[in-house]
């Protein structure tokens, strides 16, 4: 059993979890992680191995396929190709940076109710339920109308509307860790409550946490989406794929490519975050038998 | 009556792993098998087996099991589910978890007569009223009325026995069914059961991992070990005369003896003075009530009572983690003040709480090293070379090997989780150490060993102990003085010298006669002495 283990794989266990994690990936876990890695890759590489920019019209409008454009052009003759790519860096990106804000804080906020006194705890919680009973798209628009629509703002917004949800589920799981004897034995010694946040309870809500980061990351990129189908996302000639699928709807009728392509990859990207997520080991692997 | 029971040759595996292995035994008409062994060792997999029930991740992979003339590992799942709670029925461990707590206790309780349609639906409430009678409980006719969480834990394990035994089975197996219960709730759930049982003639598996009590149940008793049968025998015999080296070790643990003590106690100056204290848990009431309280130098005080006593709160209180609403508590000749974040380091260092779960009271995601290192950084604020080495000493002294030291808790058995907890509390050099219950999650033979450690520690390091437990036996092995409490107030203190000298408190007297001792009949006297208990 645990006993064969070499001492020395024990040194990493951070590393060692990992890889076990990533052991219990079945066929549909590694097929999104791809798929998921390759959004990523356009993102940060895709626009600089473009041949074509996306903002280069003229052609042929709504052209179907073709060799030289491969998802066809939109209602200005760009290819299609291009935009995609180039608006992976806005939908993946602001959607990654929004909810590592809105899980962050949503989780240090939790951990802070969960460790310090009923105070601070009823405090946060019915500040952040104050926050939970706005309309999301309706606080949304306001921010919009407010300030304009700027890759910080929706950022922002995202962020902002995202905490709450975030909080819950951390201070859901913090508490019931809070309860437990290691806890209670670390504040016994007279650990601060810094320590006993990052150290003692962080640690062990990690995993429901990334589940939650994950399905949070989804619907935040449905969010700007939306945001962007209604114009008040990302603003032309920079577009994000919920501006793509606006700007070229008239096709939508002709079953054209340019309304089709950025669907396909919105629906790909967040089905394939849905996937991993399942993947990740929880009542499943468990039951499995593993820790 | 009850029916022939033959297994032979049963092999239960999840996996790669076997966890019974070619086990043969056979039960006469009306006798009781009891099943022994420590936590893993295949006893509920066997008696899950006999019903043709394997858990989640499990696999009956060989053997067969015969009840009357019914080979059950060949029925399919229809004939299983007519089998199961017809011809043998099931009692669990927790009863407060095998009940729905939406429903009323008689509708639960009729149900098996009701699904199987032995009986309709108000012969059986007739029925159940009666099992209620024979069982003891209180007010037959009306608490079946009542909801699982309106009756106590022990009414409710024997609640459960009414509805195994509604529909007449011929066997019934019954899984530890006293183990989550206080020593005095135990006694009376024990003769509830051991009468039916005898008075229906029914065929009894009984799983425990506790010889005294299956001594009072058994006809026979089977020892089993990493799944393999190391010896089985008639009651009796098997207690005389053990054979198998294993038995030997468990009769053993099971008879703790006293730990040699040092020269402590009377001379010693004390070390903790509690006077007048109370406490209680916000609008709930007062927990403890007037507590009086001196512990000297090198002493170990057990506190003994069940559950609900105030005990653990009592620790809570001294550990700071919970202040007192009156009373004051006095350490080493100077005041303690009763809150936490009041106390300095030096206070809180020189206390140390160990609790009963290993299993909560250890973070699963630090190395043990980190976790022994903590209290040697915070209070020491050792680094480098002397901390790796004081945790080294640490672990020696509690009898772990080094390479432990790299490892998550949760590759640690339970024995070694509850060292570890133990080695946390002496990486503060502590004068007091307060022990919560520490051996009641251990099996007999890991909770000894731990129990020896403890007493070990104290000779060698002169550490006070403050003892909390359930169980007579094991505080009377380690502690001078034993405080008996209830209901939150403290009832006597009976100092080692007058453990077998009466008379004591009746409480104390009740407690010490509760606690069932290793040989048969032990029961059957308890029941001459006070026969107006069982009727």
């Amino acid at each position: 059993m645990t006993t064969a283990i070499e001492s020395d794989s024990f040194k990493r266990p951070a590393r060692r979890q990992w890889r076990a994690r990533l052991a219990h990936f079945g066929m549909t876990g590694w097929l999104a992680l791809v798929v998921i890695a390759f959004w990523a890759a356009a993102a940060i590489f895709g626009p600089a191995m473009l041949s074509q920019r996306g903002d280069f019209g003229g052609g042929e409008v709504f052209a179907p396929m073709s060799g030289a454009h491969w998802f066809g052009t939109d209602y200005l003759g760009r290819d299609m190709l291009a935009r995609v790519i180039e608006g992976a860096r806005y939908t993946v990106g602001v959607a990654f940076v929004s909810t590592l804000l809105a899980s962050g804080t949503g989780t240090l906020l939790a951990l802070l109710a969960a460790a310090s006194g009923r105070w601070i705890d009823s405090t946060l919680s019915r500040a952040l339920d104050t926050l939970t009973a706005i309309p999301s798209k309706m606080f949304a628009l306001l921010i919009v109308a407010g300030f304009g629509s700027s890759v910080p703002t929706l950022v922002m917004t995202a962020a902002i509307i995202y905490v709450p949800g975030s909080y819950r589920m951390a201070r859901a799981l913090a508490v019931n860790i809070n309860a437990l004897d290691y806890v209670t034995v670390a504040r016994a010694r007279g650990e601060g409550t810094g320590y006993v946040m990052l150290q003692e309870i962080l640690p062990n809500i990690a995993g429901p946490m990334l589940a939650d980061f994950g399905l949070r990351f989804v619907y935040v990129v449905l969010l700007l989406a939306s945001m962007s189908f209604l114009g008040l996302g990302v603003q032309p000639p920079e577009a994000d794929w919920g501006s793509l699928v606006r700007e070229n709807i008239e096709t939508l009728a002709n079953g054209g490519a340019a309304v089709i392509a950025p669907s396909i990859a919105i629906a790909s990207l967040t089905i394939a975050v849905n996937l991993v997520i399942d993947n990740l080991p929880g009542r499943a692997a468990r039951e499995r038998g593993a820790r | 009556m009850g029916a022939l029971v033959v297994v032979d040759k049963l092999t239960v595996s999840a996996g790669s792993a076997t966890l019974v292995d070619a086990l043969s035994f056979t039960i006469r008409p009306g006798e009781v098998l009891a099943l022994i062994g420590e936590s893993g060792s295949g006893k509920t997999t066997t008696a899950l087996a006999l019903m043709g029930h394997a858990r989640r991740g499990c696999r009956i992979s060989g053997g067969s099991v015969r009840i009357g003339d019914v080979d059950v590992l060949s029925l399919r799942a229809r004939q299983l589910r007519a089998l199961r709670g017809r011809t043998v029925s099931y009692i669990a461990q927790s009863a407060a978890a095998s009940f729905d707590p939406s429903r009323s206790i008689l509708d639960q309780v009729v149900e098996p007569a009701c699904l199987h349609g032995t009986l309709p639906r108000g012969a059986a409430e007739l029925k159940a009223i009666a099992l209620f009678r024979e069982l003891a409980l209180p007010e037959p006719e009306t608490i079946g009325q009542r909801y699982p969480h309106q009756v106590s834990g022990g009414q409710l394990q024997r609640l459960m026995a009414a509805m195994a035994l509604i529909t007449d089975p011929e066997v019934v197996i019954l899984d530890e069914p006293t183990t989550a219960l206080d020593v005095t709730t135990q006694v009376e759930v024990l003769r509830a059961f051991r009468r039916v049982v005898r008075e229906r003639q029914v065929t009894a598996v009984y799983v425990s991992h506790d010889l005294a009590v299956v001594a009072q149940m058994a006809d026979h008793i089977l020892v089993l070990r990493d799944g393999r049968m190391r010896e089985v025998g008639a009651t009796e015999r098997l207690l005389a005369a053990p054979q198998n080296e294993y038995t030997q070790s468990l009769l053993a643990a099971a008879r703790p003896a006293t730990r040699a003590h040092g020269e402590a106690g009377e001379g010693a100056e004390v070390l903790l003075r509690v006077k007048g204290l109370s406490a209680g848990y916000g609008a709930r009431g007062t927990i403890l009530e007037g507590i009086d309280l001196e512990l000297r130098r090198g002493q170990a005080i057990g506190v003994i009572g069940e559950s609900g006593s105030g005990k653990t709160t009592l620790a809570r209180v001294v550990a700071g983690l919970l202040p007192p609403s009156v009373g004051t508590m006095e350490f080493d000749g100077r005041a303690l003040p009763p809150a936490l974040r009041q106390r300095s380091r030096e206070d809180l260092r020189r206390i140390q709480i160990v609790f009963q779960s290993a299993d909560t009271a250890l973070n699963p995601s630090q190395t043990i090293e980190r976790i022994l290192a903590r209290p040697l950084q915070f209070y020491r604020g050792l680094k480098g070379e002397p901390l790796r080495r004081r945790i080294d000493e640490l672990l020696d002294l509690v009898k772990l090997p080094r390479t432990l030291a790299d490892r998550l808790p949760g590759g640690l058995s339970g024995g070694q989780k509850q060292r570890v907890n133990l080695a946390r509390a002496l990486a503060a050099d502590p004068d007091l150490i307060l022990c919560d219950e520490v051996t009641s999650a251990l099996d007999t033979v890991v909770g000894a060993a731990v129990l020896d450690l403890i007493a070990e520690l104290r000779r060698e390091l002169g550490v006070s102990y403050l003892f909390i437990s359930h169980d007579l036996h094991t505080v009377r092995a380690v502690c001078d003085e034993i405080v008996v409490m209830r209901h939150g107030r403290k009832l006597a203190q009976v100092a080692r010298a007058d453990y077998d000298r009466g008379p004591h408190h009746p409480y104390y007297e009740e407690l010490a006669r509760a606690v069932p001792e290793m040989r048969r009949g032990w029961l059957d006297e308890l029941d001459r002495a006070r026969p107006a208990l069982v009727a």
